[in-house]
């Protein structure tokens, strides 16, 4: 059967990149005694495919991840047995069924919205004067490992969020489609802002309906 | 000092500027976070390398369990950053943390070191200073934790005295409850003198700094069987720069400290640390026994870790099965020194292939002897096998082999390896041993055509594709063993015999050949039979910036030669030479409870080219028996593997029995 679920990536295991992460759940699914499907071939690898990578120091609300097992097993079992076999840092929040011939989950991805909390204090009416003209503006072009692109395709939307604490973050909805990849650096450095002083958690994924 | 929180803010500053920044954050599975208010005790242990080493310690994760099973106290942990962190924390001051809480070292009550192997000396100076703890014992006081070591290394501590303000010999199982026992009555009655009541509820962190005595501290740690501490000790010179002795400055320590056993091998740990990164073993290690009654000469571990005690199959089965749920690692490295040696061997590798059947996993069991027995063991494993299959004769000369005390003929390789390759492995790789005093070239020459013939035997049983690793390491006389007498092979030397090693191997090109570079066996070879001098001289190294001396990467070999200058000393004079018969050695008041006339009597046996056996077989009565005679007596029976004791007690039931002036004498 094929399972899907979603689930947070806070604290230390922001630190943990993408390749470890599916060794991570690897071997939570053989703590939890579920039965992983595994390719066949001289290498087998698990079946295990995550939605899409998250950059490291990010945390998260809802990464999605979907798992091939061997065997029928009811959703509710899934979820209770992984409860007690994943590290602090990472909490299940839904597991589902999909249909087996349901295109690989990658590909389903549309884009992904972000919260960037900013540890220093801002001019929040500034910010929101140049979030305004950003959003205004026809295209973006920025260059990136020696390519050049149009960044303000990529941005969905962009907002400026003065949170329960008083404290000002923005929050954006970038494209994450294959080849259209919008990151929040970007973004922050288009508002002079320094990544080092912000904290970013992905909190949505879109996916095609 | 910062707070835990300050910290984590300034760690997410910088983590993503470094390698790997999973190795600095902790929140691994299996990883115990205790309430730091709620602990009398705080214990941080500390693997001196990267995590990536450091995380999989069997040593440090036995600590790590017996200290977080008691209510009144914590362990956490801490490794050696890399160096692309180290320059980090300290552009941006922060000391070094434990993962777990992280606390800043210097908050904790206790720092535990364990010092495997002697290559780790520079880098715990560098630890203790990024921590903001004087680097020398001397230097610190009461706002500053007690520093202990335990580990193989410290059967000679002797190089580090300076640094370590005492060291436990042997085992840790019991001795560590027995110091943080120590520590908090006597923290205890500090706090009683002088803290009203009231205070006392929200003492721990704010009232320990003023409230004990350091020394009255130590004198009483001192006092612990198997606890060295250096200060009360002081050591005198001949003119020849050996010692002349080394004698307590007080009245109530020991003139001899003995090593600490447990007479039964507890439970193994299960609950290993499952890191979130990758790092360099990700399997779990269940010990089936400790010690090995082989008697190789050149080899420390089989010396100190006497005497042999074994696990049952079924205690290590369920481990091993309890460690692979709770850590769903892939890989089961079953430890000893030397597997075949365990008494059911065979039912434990059936009992192992029947339980994991059907399941992932590989299972690796080490140290085999030369025989077909050990082919049929492995093929009971095969559906967990991994790649190849390791031999070690170490030698491939008669002549050596009787030196050694490591007797395998030549047919018995042969057969043996021929076996291997019929039976489908299609990689061996054989471990050997240049640079004994003894070694002519025509020793390093018969490892050559030892290696041609098993290749050729292999290609004619199995054809064209197998192939051969070998590797060839550089011996270095180890203290606290037979040839503690003996010098260590020269630069030349060595470079000569590794010469003849790759001209002539490397031509096949399905050997390959590895081997140590003289540089680390000579920087092992000064520290492992180091005196009390030699701390300057790993003081100062690392002050010239030597550190993380068992990597390649960060080779400091100028570093070493500078710092030996600078206090006048002749590394020479630690390797090359060879000891006097009558000579008194710097960890002559350390025994690892074999005594020194056994093992001087062995060294001339090895001049002699004759062999000891197992003493499975005949107890030689090198030390442990009269040492623990009491505690063989009340733990008899057959999982200690040296004879019982039947004669009645002599000493009242204490732990160690040995009376602390019975010095060894060379020479029986
Ligand atoms: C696993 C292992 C490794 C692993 C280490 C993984 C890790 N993170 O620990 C790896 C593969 C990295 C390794 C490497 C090496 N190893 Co190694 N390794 C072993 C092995 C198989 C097990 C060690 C072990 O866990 N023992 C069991 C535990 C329980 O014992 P322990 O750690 O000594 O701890 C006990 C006490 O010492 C004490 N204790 C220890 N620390 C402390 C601290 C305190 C505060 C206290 C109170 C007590 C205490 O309490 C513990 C419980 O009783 C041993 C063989 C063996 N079976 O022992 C060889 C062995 C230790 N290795 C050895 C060698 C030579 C090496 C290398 C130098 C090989 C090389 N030439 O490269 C390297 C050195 C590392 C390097 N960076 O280059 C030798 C040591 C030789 C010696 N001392 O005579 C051994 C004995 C094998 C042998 N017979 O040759 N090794
Ligand atoms: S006391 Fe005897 S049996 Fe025990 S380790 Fe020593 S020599 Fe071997």
């Amino acid at each position: 059967m094929r399972a899907r679920i979603t689930f947070t990536k806070q604290g230390a295991l922001r630190y943990t990149g993408h390749l470890d992460l599916h060794r991570l759940w690897e071997r939570a699914m053989r703590r939890a005694d579920l039965p992983l499907s595994y390719s066949q071939g001289f290498h087998p690898q698990p079946k295990i495919s995550i939605a899409a990578a998250l950059p490291l120091g990010f945390s998260s609300r809802a990464e999605v991840v979907d798992v091939r097992f061997n065997e029928e097993i009811s959703t509710e079992e899934i979820a209770s047995r992984l409860k007690d076999n994943l590290p602090v840092n990472i909490k299940v929040t839904k597991v589902e069924g999909v249909d087996e011939r349901a295109p690989a989950l990658q590909t389903q991805v549309l884009s992904a919205t972000y919260d960037v909390h900013l540890t220093e204090p801002v001019d929040k009416s500034d910010l929101t004067r140049k979030v305004g003209e950003l959003m205004m503006s026809e295209s973006l072009p920025r260059e990136r490992r020696g390519k050049s692109y149009d960044l303000r395709p990529l941005i969905e939307t962009l907002n400026v969020v003065t949170e329960a604490n008083g404290k000002v973050s923005l929050r954006m909805t970038l494209s994450a489609r294959d080849g259209a990849t919008g990151r929040p650096e970007e973004v922050l450095n288009m508002l002079d802002i320094e990544p080092e002083y912000t904290s970013v958690e992905r909190t949505r994924l879109i996916f095609q309906a | 000092m910062l707070t835990p929180e300050q910290i984590e803010t300034k760690l997410d500053h910088i983590l993503l500027q470094v390698q790997k920044p999973g190795r600095y954050v902790g929140g691994e599975l299996n990883s115990i976070t205790k309430d730091w208010n709620k602990a009398h005790t705080r214990v941080a242990l500390v693997f001196p390398d990267v995590y990536d080493i450091g995380v999989s310690n069997v040593g440090l994760k036995i600590l790590y369990d017996q200290i977080n099973q008691r209510d009144d106290a914590l362990a956490e942990r801490a490794y050696a950053p890399w160096v692309d962190m180290e320059a980090l924390m300290r552009e941006h001051g922060i000391p070094l943390y434990a993962l777990e809480s992280k606390q800043p070292l210097a908050c904790f009550d206790l720092i535990g070191f364990t010092l495997p192997y002697e290559t780790l000396y520079t880098n715990t100076l560098n630890i203790l200073d990024l921590a903001g703890i004087p680097v020398r014992s001397a230097d610190r006081d009461e706002t500053h934790p007690i520093i202990i070591a335990g580990g193989h290394s410290a059967t000679n501590p002797e190089p580090m005295h300076a640094f370590i303000d005492a060291f436990a010999i042997g085992e840790g199982e019991e001795i560590i409850h027995d110091i943080i026992n120590t520590i908090q009555k006597v923290k205890g009655l500090a706090l009683t003198r002088s803290v009203s009541k009231s205070q006392r509820s929200k003492v721990n962190k704010d009232l320990r700094p003023s409230t004990f005595d350091r020394e009255a501290l130590l004198r009483e740690l001192a006092q612990i069987p198997g606890v060295y501490v250096p200060k009360f000790y002081e050591t005198t010179y001949l003119e020849d720069g050996t010692v002349a002795h080394t004698q307590p400055i007080i009245p109530e320590v020991p003139k001899l400290v003995n090593k600490r056993i447990v007479a039964k091998l507890p439970p193994p740990p299960v609950k290993f640390i499952v890191p979130n990164i990758e790092v360099v073993h990700n399997r779990v290690s269940v010990e089936i026994m400790r010690g090995c009654t082989r008697g190789c000469r050149f080899c420390q571990a089989g010396m100190i870790t006497r005497p042999v005690r074994e696990r049952s199959v079924q205690e290590v089965v369920d481990a091993a099965d309890a460690a692979v749920r709770s850590t769903g690692f892939e890989e089961l490295a079953l430890m000893s020194l030397s597997s075949s040696d365990y008494t059911y061997v065979n039912e434990l590798v059936d009992a192992i292939s029947k339980r994991f059947e059907g399941r992932k996993l590989t299972v690796s069991l080490p140290s085999l002897r030369i025989e077909s027995v050990s082919i049929d063991l492995m093929d009971k494993l095969k559906q967990h096998r991994s790649g190849g299959f390791t031999l070690a004769p170490e030698a491939a000369s008669e002549r050596m082999r009787r030196i050694i005390n490591k007797f395998i003929p030549d047919e018995d390789i042969i057969n043996t390896t021929r076996d291997i390759y019929t039976r489908g492995w299609k990689t061996i790789k054989l471990y050997f041993m240049i640079g004994h005093p003894s070694e002519t070239i025509e020793d390093v020459q018969a490892i050559v055509y030892l290696c041609k013939r098993i290749i050729d035997e292999g290609r004619k049983a199995a054809g064209w594709k197998i192939k051969l690793n070998v590797g060839v390491s550089t011996f270095v006389p180890k203290p606290q063993t037979p040839f503690q007498w003996v010098a260590c092979d020269t630069r030349e030397n060595i470079l000569e015999k590794q010469t003849l090693l790759k001209r002539q191997l490397l031509k096949d090109k399905n050997i390959k050949l590895s081997w140590t570079k003289p540089e680390d066996t000579l920087l092992e070879a000064w520290l492992t039979r180091g005196d009390r001098r030699m701390a300057e001289v790993i003081y100062s190294a690392w002050k010239n910036g030597a550190k993380f001396d068992a990597w390649d990467e960060a080779k400091k070999q100028e570093a070493w030669l500078s710092a030996f200058e600078e206090h006048g000393l002749d590394p020479a004079f630690y390797t090359h030479r060879q000891r006097r018969t009558d000579e008194v050695f710097p960890w002559e008041h350390i025994t690892a409870a074999v005594r020194k006339n056994f093992l001087f009597q062995d060294f001339r046996q090895s001049l002699e080219g004759q062999i000891r056996v197992d003493c499975r077989l005949n107890c030689f009565a090198c030390g442990i028996l009269p040492t623990f005679a009491n505690l063989r007596r009340e733990n008899p029976g057959e999982g200690w593997k040296c004879p019982d004791v039947k004669s009645p007690a002599t000493v009242t039931s204490n732990q160690v029995s040995v009376l602390s002036d019975q010095l060894p004498v060379v020479g029986d």
